[in-house]
């Protein structure tokens, strides 16, 4: 089976240190894939690789059978590969509505002459651009928040919009990034039910970087284990929680 | 677009009927305020499109401007055919002479500016936030020096009589499409794109959102527009030289954006419309203290008390719209609080 993210031998340094050290990744379609490990083991360097906010020190990114390989990040997001951010970067003064469309900016059939003088293609472009963010926000439940401000949102609320605009560009994978962080125990749950949907309904392929274990056992089919920037583990939930370095990784080695 | 070129033209007729009353009823003086208003009005709006919707911090606005104001006196007064055998020049009039001239000899002064902007662009792609300034501010100066030294265009002496063809409706035309043209450029995908990298522009990035064309894009059309106001304010004063376009015209033009509020069209309309009359009003105190002086220390003093009280500007990021003006008014018809 090919993979629809692959990688090889991928590292990062920056001066002296290592952060990511010989990853190799390699994602399926329609997969429910999750990176973890301790803090600091550098899982959002990985991802930051992958979206191409970083050019990778070695090793190469294959996605679709396209290298991504300092692309940048535009280029990869127009291929099909989105993410939310660990620290949420939502766009404040913009309404939630907006906030969601702004993913779909840059499939744009209209061009900025069209928008100043408001021709059909500008009008059709709205539509089309409100039509998908409205779809997404119902999706995620945020829909009778549309009109809001992003900044007067709850946390939790926060954090669904970042998923909401990331869908927006349509990626076929979607990266998230500690999602569950600062979420009450109801919350992850509902957050669990919802990235199944995600995969299941609209067929995105989504990596999930998580610290709360019991969400990653629970909803990955595949984990892989990062600890200080070297993968120590790759397998189903049953295996990776019984392995030896796993268990040490999280708490410490046997004296 | 038929609704959209509407709106042009009840800008442009509302231009017009501004036009006859101040050439009928307003006596010179007050008209050629209400006509530097209608020149800071375009100058604050291009500008909020760079600083308050994008987010990039320019001071190079003046120099926008004196490329406008240069270009476009330059084919009002001096451009003729030439004829290179018999080395003189064909026609004694201009080549864009009378009122007919005025429209495309402005848009030349606007293009040549978006070009400067073009140019200038590209280093904000590197630069952020205080060294952007500088490097704008660097631009400025740059132009006023060129300006000064460039014997064709007069030297530090710089133009005279230029043809007075920028009355109201001109003006306040340009100044309405400004608004207008601006206003449907927030609402529509390119101006969430703009305010998305303002926000933040690594999470805009991602979104596939070009941080850099979004920045260029935002300096053409700021640029053009500070080159038609500067094509503008030289057929109004009919005289220009490189000081009237020196760093402390693109100073002024930031305060009055910072008044209104970063990132408000209408704000900037308002604090355009202050920092115009405002010094001018002043003089009728300063007059009466006799005190000279006096009147840029109020100015100042208001200015620092604005800061303190309402450090977003007038506006903050609001726009002044009907809606806004129906949620202020209380309403009769709102279900009241009573149990």
């Amino acid at each position: 089976m090919t993979s629809l993210l692959e990688t090889r031998g991928l590292t990062m340094r920056f001066g002296g240190l290592t952060a990511v050290d010989d990853c190799n990744l390699g994602i399926r379609e329609g997969e429910l894939f999750g990176l973890i490990g301790p803090n600091g083991a550098g899982k959002t360097t990985v991802f930051n690789m992958l979206t191409g906010v970083y050019t990778p020190s070695q090793g190469s990114v294959s996605f679709a059978g396209r290298d991504l390989r300092g692309l940048g990040p535009v280029r990869v997001a127009r291929l099909g590969v989105s993410r939310t951010f660990q620290n949420i970067r939502l766009f404040d003064e913009l309404s939630v509505l907006e906030n969601a469309m702004t993913g779909a900016h840059q499939h744009a059939h209209c061009r900025l002459f069209d928008s100043l003088l408001r021709t059909g293609r500008h009008h059709r472009e709205e539509a089309r651009q409100r039509e998908i963010a409205y779809r997404l926000l119902a999706f995620l439940g945020l829909e009778d928040r549309a009109g809001l401000p992003a900044r007067s949102l709850p946390y939790g609320h926060r954090r669904k919009l970042e998923i909401a605009r990331a869908l927006a560009t349509q990626p076929r994978l979607l990266c998230l990034d500690e999602p569950a962080a600062g979420m009450n125990s109801g919350e992850k749950a509902e957050l669990a039910g919802l990235i199944r949907r995600i995969r299941d309904e609209l067929k995105v392929t989504v990596l999930l970087i998580e610290h709360d274990m019991r969400l990653v056992l629970g909803i990955c089919e595949r984990i892989q284990v990062l600890d200080y920037g070297k993968t120590i583990a790759l397998g189903t939930p049953r295996e990776v929680q019984q392995d030896r370095k796993v268990i040490e990784a999280y708490l410490g080695a046997e004296a | 677009m038929l609704r959209a070129l509407g709106i042009l033209c009840l800008g442009l007729a509302g231009a017009f009927g501004l036009h006859l009353v101040v050439s009928n009823a307003v006596p010179p003086y007050p008209a050629l305020i209400v006509n530097m208003c209608g020149i800071s009005i375009i100058l604050a709006i291009s500008l909020n499109v760079i600083n308050g919707l994008t987010g990039q911090f320019s001071l190079g606005h003046a120099g926008f401007m004196a490329i406008g104001a240069y270009v476009s006196a330059y084919f009002t007064t001096t451009l003729r055919y030439f004829d290179p055998d018999a080395a003189r020049y064909i026609s004694e009039a201009p080549l864009f002479d009378g009122l007919w001239g005025f429209p495309p000899a402005l848009l030349a002064g606007g293009i040549a500016a978006a070009l400067a902007g073009l140019i200038v662009g590209i280093p904000t792609l590197r630069l952020k936030g205080d060294y952007l300034a500088i490097a704008t501010l660097g631009f400025g100066e740059i132009v006023s020096i060129l300006l000064s030294n460039f014997r064709a265009v007069g030297g530090t002496k710089g133009l005279t009589s230029i043809p007075g063809y920028a009355d109201t409706f001109w003006i306040y035309g340009s100044a309405a499409t400004c608004l207008i043209l601006t206003g449907f450029l927030q609402r529509s995908t390119f101006g969430r794109a703009l305010i998305a990298v303002r926000e933040n522009e690594l999470a805009a990035e991602v979104m596939g959102i070009n941080a850099a064309r979004m920045k260029i894009t935002a300096f053409v059309y700021g640029a053009f527009f500070a080159g038609v106001a500067g094509g503008l304010f030289g057929h109004l004063m009919l005289t220009i030289s490189p000081a009237n376009f020196g760093y402390m015209k693109s100073v002024e033009v930031v305060v009055m954006l910072v008044l209104g509020g970063l990132g408000s069209s209408t704000g900037a309309v308002v604090g355009a419309l202050i920092l115009t009359v405002l010094p001018e009003a002043l003089r009728d105190v300063e007059r009466q203290v006799e005190l000279s002086g006096f009147r840029m220390a109020l100015y100042a003093l208001l200015l620092v008390v604005m800061m303190l009280f309402r450090p977003q500007g007038i506006f903050g990021q609001r726009e002044l719209s009907l809606k806004l003006l129906r949620r202020l008014l209380p309403s009769r018809d709102k279900p009241g609080r009573q149990p």
